[in-house]
């Protein structure tokens, strides 16, 4: 439910990041602790970047599984369940060493030169979903 | 058509950490301590506070309170006497389901930072989003009740995880539920084991005291800690 907060944070990242290109493709890395819903991430992105440089950009969401490690024991291993101590020696002292990314990793843009209205808003429109 | 690829390599919520960030800075710079107080709607939020804004041995407590509309939560705590700011966030801000870093600055000029030691910001009751968002706080609070059932920890786990300390709130009402305490205790720890929690009730006081010392050592903790 937190992914119309997430979307917006993710859209202003991008257009801050677009200088004013259009965007074509955003690439994001989402680590699987931060609970997103991709499905519900898709559909408020595709909301909340009506009428900016994003509009009709493709959202591309990478999945990066949780790994913890325990500081005591060395010990890593990846979780698919909210269990956050130590197998191991039961200890508290764990880290998350992948699963918490929220990152936008790279956009493609098409250059400036090339945004004639409709065409290419036409070809970045069959992307999304 | 010629497309380029451009790395960004940025965490989507960097804009919103680097308005916590300057929140902080004025926190810091006015030797205030920060406690984002979070919940869910009606886990007693605003009880609790009542409970100790007044009787914090000495630390003097102002509230920033963020409601998504009206002023009820601030009118019950202004009626204690501590200053209290309003922060609504339909007027302006969209009817934000959580309070952000922005949000938080945009009210700043009207809390008396010079004349409390501790400001404690009740959060818009809401499970998931305000653990997205930092607001330049000390440390994160959250309430949860004994009513909400036993497994709340495990199906919102990045609120439970976000928090330093946990109150197990309404302790009173268990002889009338069927949850088992050491059960919620328990699903608490397994997400996050290095919380503190304390068993609390904001109707009949019990477990209070430990709590009000529990803010108490926040704020003296700083106060001796070298500038």
């Amino acid at each position: 439910m937190h992914e119309l907060a997430l979307g917006t944070a993710i859209v202003d990242t991008v257009v801050a990041h677009a200088d004013e290109r259009r965007v074509t493709a955003v690439y994001m890395r989402i680590g699987r602790l931060r609970q997103v819903v991709p499905d519900s991430l898709l559909f408020y992105f595709e909301i909340l970047s009506k009428d900016t440089v994003v509009e009709g950009a493709r959202l591309e969401l990478e999945l990066i599984p949780a790994r913890l490690r325990c500081a005591p024991c060395a010990r890593e291993w990846e979780v698919d369940m909210p269990a956050f101590r130590c197998p191991t020696c039961s200890g508290a002292d764990v880290t998350a060493v992948s699963g918490e990314e929220f990152e936008v990793e790279s956009i493609d843009v098409s250059d400036a030169s090339d945004v004639s209205d409709g065409s290419d808003k036409e070809a970045a429109c069959t992307a999304p979903r | 058509m010629h497309r380029t690829k451009v790395k960004v390599v940025t965490d989507a919520l960097d804009a919103n950490n680097t308005i916590a960030h300057a929140n902080r800075h004025d926190f810091d710079h006015a030797g205030v301590t920060v406690v984002n107080f979070m919940s869910a709607p009606g886990a007693g939020k605003t009880t609790l506070l009542e409970r100790i804004v007044t009787e914090l041995d000495g630390v003097r407590v102002g509230v920033l309170e963020g409601d998504v509309a009206g002023s009820y939560d601030a009118d019950r705590l202004s009626a204690l006497h501590v200053p209290v700011t309003q922060l609504n966030t339909d007027a302006g801000f969209g009817g934000e389901c959580h309070l952000d870093a922005n949000m938080v600055r945009s009210a700043l000029h009207e809390v008396p930072l010079g004349e409390i030691d501790m400001l404690i910001i009740e959060n818009v009751g809401n499970l998931v989003c305000p653990a997205e968002f930092r607001v330049g706080e000390d440390v994160r609070i959250m309430a949860t009740s004994v009513t909400e059932g036993e497994e709340k920890p495990l199906k919102y786990p990045l609120m439970f995880r976000a928090c330093e300390l946990v109150l197990v709130n309404k302790i009173d009402l268990i002889p009338h539920l069927d949850v088992s305490l050491d059960r919620i205790l328990h699903n608490i720890d397994s997400v996050n084991p290095k919380a503190e929690t304390m068993c609390v009730s904001a109707r009949t006081g019990e477990g209070i005291d430990a709590w009000k010392t529990w803010m108490g050592d926040l704020v003296r903790r700083r106060a001796g800690a070298p500038a």
